[in-house]
């Protein structure tokens, strides 16, 4: 099937106002679901689903939280880990302490005690812009890490504050074997990317990026740009708090607050620098891009070159990769792949005719 | 804009001049050393075109940041609609229906054509957080409604064919005629407009002239407005304010301004 509009005629705003306006993505969006929802976990391999497939989703859940803080409301974050690490403990301190709570209330909370702190932190970003701002919430990223290794309640006093995830059990069901555990995490990151569309494409998203563009002429208009700040930490810690309880109970099951250091903070930038600033779905393509690249380094090299470079070059090439490539999407395409994907669909539309 | 609309406005209201509803009352503003305005005195009457003119530095951008609120004056008063203005804020001036365009245009670059105009029914949204989030029911309702006083104002403004694109990638004359768009969803009361045919072709100017004049026809909006361009201000004002170094030099009629000994002066001998 070509993928073309013709045809298609918006005979209501509310046709037009979708999601996805035209139908081959609707339907895309249905089919990728369901493949991944599916027949992914019924083919891929244990390696694929544990080692690739469920970090990619999580790591998607907090990207998608910062292009929301830094792609549509323009505050740079460099915290982003730190509240992945007061979701993950804060969930497992509520599933601790509150007999019988079900494990998706856990999750809410632990996203919500994220998103409380991300509000606290964010109250700089009221008085500071960019590289200022950037580095208060460094601030926020060491001080959290801090405080979950320096009192030891937060782990139910385990020794360097790591903590084991509970079981997951929802309705009676566990959720133990890496099959479950992926489509469980599926559902929370498709559940919640869905809930981020929404948000970016109503009112709440249009304050989010006016502020961003100009927020004086925000304020003119109506739009109270402390608050649509104060809302964007909110909401960006809370998925970055889910992303971390995930992180915690559905991948990796032991953590350690050292574990969301400033590097994973980075990690998360650079996969909403590659897949696309102010893009849900690059914030997929992004984290895809990241976890597979390593991946795709360790077995091509040693494919190509042999033994000859030694085992520390794969890893001195993946960092190479990275900055080049990071460097390319500041400087050339801003919007990441996301936009690269556009650009082709766009091509795509018109073809083949060329403009 | 559409039949409907256009009628429950006009008959409503009309073009007649009004009482005062804008007084403003020995204003004076200055930054660190420098006086942008000094004790300056005018009014502004409902339904009226209001200009102010004067060379660049007179200070006419610093009155109407002093009008809604974005400067706040070290003397002088304001009313309102009758009641007297403390400090206010902005968005407080947007609530009373006063919205405005920049002289240097002030749009949300990295948003569609629509969504910058949507961002001027901010105030009559009422959705939060989680309706929005799920898109359901009112939120969903909201929206539409919303989109739908939007597109009268697209099709008033006579730009249906940019509605989705970026406004960074529009001409400047096109950003132009979105930022009156964006002020207009508003359904402001009083709207102030810097320098709106600035920069613009003979074309584009008239365009713009015939937009402000039908705003301000159909829906009675009273206007403040900013213009360098003397034959639109003489053609179009009802009443004319002439600022120069901070002051007021002239007030009145066009034709009472034009033979003003003072503004002749400051027009031909100035230097400026
Ligand atoms: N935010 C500001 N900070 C400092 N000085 C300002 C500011 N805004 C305006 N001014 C000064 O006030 C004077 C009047 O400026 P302005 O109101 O922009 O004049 P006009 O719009 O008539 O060209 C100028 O001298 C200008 O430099
Ligand atoms: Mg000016």
């Amino acid at each position: 099937m070509l993928y073309r509009e013709a045809g298609q005629f918006k005979t209501s705003y509310s046709a037009d106002q979708q999601i996805f306006p035209i139908l081959q993505d609707r339907y895309g969006y249905w089919v990728i679901l369901a493949i991944f929802g599916v027949l992914v976990p019924m083919l891929a391999s244990e390696y694929w689903l544990k080692a690739i497939l469920i970090p990619v989703l999580i790591f998607s859940l907090a990207a998608i939280g910062l292009n929301i803080l830094t792609g549509y409301a323009g505050q740079l974050s460099l915290g982003s880990a730190a509240f992945m690490a007061v979701g993950a403990f804060g969930a497992y301190n509520f599933m601790l302490r509150i007999d019988g709570l079900p494990f998706l209330v856990a999750l809410i909370l632990g996203g919500l005690a994220a998103a409380a702190v991300g509000v606290l932190f964010g109250l700089p970003s009221l008085r500071i812009k960019g590289f200022y701002l950037a580095v208060a919430t460094l601030a926020a990223q060491f001080f959290i890490v801090w405080v979950l290794v320096k009192f030891p309640w937060f782990s139910n006093n385990a020794s360097s504050g790591v903590i084991t995830a509970q079981d997951v059990v929802i309705l009676g069901y566990h959720f133990d074997g890496p099959q479950a555990k992926y489509v469980l995490t599926l559902g929370v990151v498709a559940a919640l990317a869905l809930a981020a569309k929404n948000l970016v494409r109503t009112a709440t998203g249009r304050a989010w990026m006016a502020v961003r563009d100009m927020d004086v002429a925000a304020e003119v208009i109506g739009i109270r740009p402390m608050r649509a700040k104060l809302v964007a930490f909110a909401v960006s810690s809370f998925y970055c708090g889910v992303a971390g309880a995930l992180y915690a109970y559905t991948y990796l099951g032991t953590v350690e607050p050292e574990g969301f250091n400033l590097d994973l903070s980075f990690k998360i930038l650079f996969m909403i620098i590659i897949g696309g600033v102010g893009s849900i779905m690059g914030s997929f393509l992004g984290a895809a891009f990241i976890v597979l690249l390593p991946i795709l380094l360790d077995n091509v090299v040693p494919a190509i070159f042999g033994n000859a470079l030694g085992a520390g070059f794969a890893s001195n090439l993946q960092l190479i990769v990275f900055g080049g490539l990071i460097i390319f999407f500041l400087i050339v395409e801003p919007h990441g792949l996301a936009r690269l994907w556009q650009i082709g669909k766009e091509k795509l539309r018109l073809w083949p005719f060329p403009h | 804009m559409s039949a409907a609309m256009a009628a429950e406005n006009t008959v409503a209201e009309g073009r007649r001049i009004g009482d005062v509803i804008l007084d403003l009352q020995g204003i004076s503003l200055s930054f660190g050393g420098v006086k942008a305005l000094t004790n300056i005195s005018f009014n502004v009457r409902e339904h009226e075109i209001r200009s102010i003119i004067g060379p660049n530095g007179a200070g006419k951008s610093s009155m109407l940041n002093v009008i809604n609120g974005v400067y706040h004056p070290q003397e002088g008063q304001i009313h309102f609609r009758g009641s007297p203005r403390q400090k206010m804020d902005p968005h407080q001036a947007a609530a009373q229906g006063i919205a405005r365009t920049f002289q240097n245009i002030a749009l949300f670059k990295g948003m569609s054509v629509l969504d910058n105009i949507m961002t001027g029914r901010s105030l009559k949204m009422k959705c939060g957080l989680l309706r929005h989030a799920l898109y359901w029911g009112p939120a969903q309702r909201e929206e539409i409604a919303h989109r739908r006083k939007v597109e009268e104002i697209i099709d008033f403004l006579e730009i249906q064919s940019i509605r989705k694109t970026p406004v960074g990638r529009l001409p400047y004359g096109l950003q132009k005629r979105v930022e009156l768009g964006r002020a207009l969803a508003a359904e402001p009361s009083m709207l102030l407009l810097d320098e709106p045919m600035a920069g613009m072709n003979v074309e584009e100017k008239q365009d713009m002239c015939r937009f402000i004049l039908d705003v301000n026809d159909q829906f009675g909006t009273t206007i403040v407005l900013i213009e360098h361009d003397m034959g639109v201000v003489m053609d179009i004002s009802d009443r004319v304010v002439v600022l120069d170094y901070g002051k007021k030099i002239g007030d009145g009629t066009p034709d009472e301004v034009k033979n003003n000994p003072d503004v002749i002066a400051a027009y031909l001998g100035g230097g400026h």
